[in-house]
């Protein structure tokens, strides 16, 4: 009674995933205010980086420390080794930039001086 | 197990976006993003396939502390350089991850019986690296331009549209070819092709639209992870790749509604050379009232009521912190002072909410286009800092002009407006602005910030 799934039907999982995604992005992005459309992006940059999932996965068979896999081709591991920096530049880049800005939008402590205006008006 | 727990990154990932709604969620979004990213990465971390632990927490150690350092020594005013600095990160990381599923598929569990990828992963893998290595070019020429590296100006050339035809036809057949043979060498030329093209569709674009140029960039970067995501069959890239693609893409979309241009004619470029301007040598002829700081600072004492109106231009003179100043002495005087922003300000979306945040300014006091602009006509001041394009009554009255039917914000309907720019000259579109030459107009010739002090000092 197994049923064999053929490669296709792993492909339509992945486009019904991508599609239902799009759609929730177009509504959470609508509702992003566009005063934090800076920070969005900002985020954005650092989420996207979670394409160090595959950099990793590349890096992953190659140990230099130890003996076991020196029959392993090592190069395309540093190729990935390399991705994983990249990405990590950004998720953390991104991220703190993102913390900087958001820190600094707050509503402000009403200085003495506004008060004087609501009287005075 | 492994696949519940990228589900629940993902989910963090749009909570994180979802947080961006209000700036009092925010902080909370922030975090959930933090934690997606520390589960997506721990989750992959313990897969089998992963042995050298070490070498991968150095690697994430040496670009922390890179992408730390970078993050926390840029200037506010560097914002849209830094990143579209980061999305060709973005893009070069998917194509060095497309470079080694290519070689090395049997790591990601992608390869056939002979250990070459599947026809499938090979398409979707073509797509990822195209993709990305645009993403990657593309985005080194916007940080070139703004950066001041090269020329913001648009650079357009004779047959450039047919040239980008003809290598993007190159590009793709190469995919097909990488899809039908497995040779290296197609999906080398594949990837060289885009690099190629992402730099010539990028060149001609400059000036007021780069908001959109960094926006689309923000959408490929993201189009480029879901690609990988597809290569790789893994579901959390492909959604993270959809949310932040779509991210971009209606940005975009917000940019060019703002300067109600097609998107397809930002894409193509040229715009604001100024070659259709009617030149503005003509202009110092025509009369124009300027007056000084104190002129300035005399009119707003007396005004009830103000609308601060920020552009790029203040943005490169760093006045922004001058301008809270100055509008905290306004207060005091009891006017009742307010900032109005256009979609399109500055170089990147929300740019100038984020200087103006940065300068401490509340952010119950700044508002958007469409939330404030019925209130000119009420306001007694309008101060027009560094901005000119976005205020040019032409979009509204010239069906002639290249910026027609471009919202603008109704400074002109103020009792005052008050202009402080460096000169007479056009703004980015290359057009002139009637008002400066109005009667109730008066311009305030000099750098931003100098001109912001002098009048905190008058006042």
């Amino acid at each position: 009674m197994t049923a064999t799934i053929p490669h296709g039907d792993a492909l339509i999982d992945a486009l019904t995933i991508f599609a239902l995604a799009i759609i929730v992005g177009y509504y959470v992005i609508w509702g992003v205010t566009p005063a934090l459309h800076s920070p969005l992006m900002a985020m954005t940059n650092g989420i996207s980086s979670v394409i160090i999932v595959g950099a990793i996965i590349a890096a992953g068979p190659y140990d230099p420390f130890s003996g076991s896999h020196s029959a392993i081709d090592a190069t395309m591991p540093r190729v990935g080794l390399l991705a994983i920096v990249l990405a990590s530049i950004n998720i953390f880049g991104g991220f703190i930039v993102t913390w900087r800005m958001l820190a600094m939008f707050r509503k402000k402590s009403v200085p003495e001086g506004t008060d004087k205006k609501d009287k005075s008006s | 197990m492994t696949s519940l727990l990228y589900l629940g990154a993902a989910l963090c990932f749009v909570y994180a976006l979802r947080g961006l709604a209000h700036p009092t969620t925010s902080r909370r979004g922030l975090a959930a993003g933090i934690v997606g990213m520390l589960l997506a990465v721990a989750t992959t971390f313990q897969l089998p396939v992963v042995q050298g632990h070490l070498p991968i927490i150095v690697a994430i150690a040496v670009g922390g502390v890179i992408g730390a350092f970078i993050a926390w020594r840029i200037a506010m005013t560097a914002l849209p350089q830094l990143v579209a600095g980061f999305h060709s990160l973005v893009g070069l990381a998917a194509v060095m991850v497309a470079i080694t599923a290519f070689y090395q598929p049997e790591v990601y569990g992608i390869a056939d019986a002979d250990g070459n990828p599947t026809l499938a992963s090979l398409i979707e893998m073509g797509l990822g690296v195209v993709i990305g290595a645009m993403t990657f070019s593309g985005s080194l020429v916007a940080f070139s331009k703004l950066q001041g590296l090269v020329s913001g100006a648009p650079l357009v050339f004779v047959g450039q549209h047919l040239l980008n035809l003809v290598l993007a036809m190159l590009m793709v057949a190469s995919l097909v070819m990488l899809a039908v043979h497995v040779e290296g060498v197609y999906f080398w030329s594949a990837l060289a092709l885009a690099l190629i093209l992402g730099v010539t569709l990028i060149v001609p674009i400059g000036g007021a639209d780069m908001p959109v140029v960094v926006s689309m960039l923000n959408s490929y970067s993201g189009w480029a992870a879901a690609g990988i995501g597809f290569t790789l069959s893994n579901h959390l890239l492909i959604i993270v790749g959809a949310l932040v693609g779509s991210s971009g893409a209606i940005l975009s979309y917000i940019m060019c509604k703002g300067m109600n241009r097609p998107f397809l004619s930002v894409i193509l470029g040229g715009f604001g050379q100024g070659d259709d301007s009617p030149a503005t040598e003509g202009a110092q002829a025509r009369n124009v009232k300027a007056g000084n700081a104190d002129d300035a600072a005399f009119i707003m004492k007396n005004a009830a009521r103000i609308i601060i109106v920020p552009g790029y231009g203040m943005a490169v003179a760093q006045a922004q912190h001058a301008v809270h100043e100055m509008a905290q002495a306004l207060t005091q005087h009891g006017a009742h002072v307010r900032y109005a922003i256009h979609p399109v300000a500055g170089r990147m979306p929300g740019h100038m909410n984020v200087l103006l945040a940065e300068a401490n300014v509340s952010y119950d006091d700044v508002l958007e286009l469409d939330d404030i602009n019925n209130d000119f006509a009420s306001t007694d001041v309008a101060f027009v800092i560094g901005a000119n394009d976005i205020t040019n009554p032409a979009a509204r009255n010239d069906t002639s002009s290249a910026i027609y039917g471009m919202p603008i914000l109704n400074v002109d309907k103020a009792a005052t407006t008050l202009f402080v720019k460096r000169s007479l000259g056009a703004g980015y579109a290359g057009i002139e602005n009637e008002l400066f030459f109005q009667e109730k107009t008066m311009m305030l010739f000099g750098d931003a910030k100098k001109m912001v002090e002098g009048i905190i000092k008058a006042l």
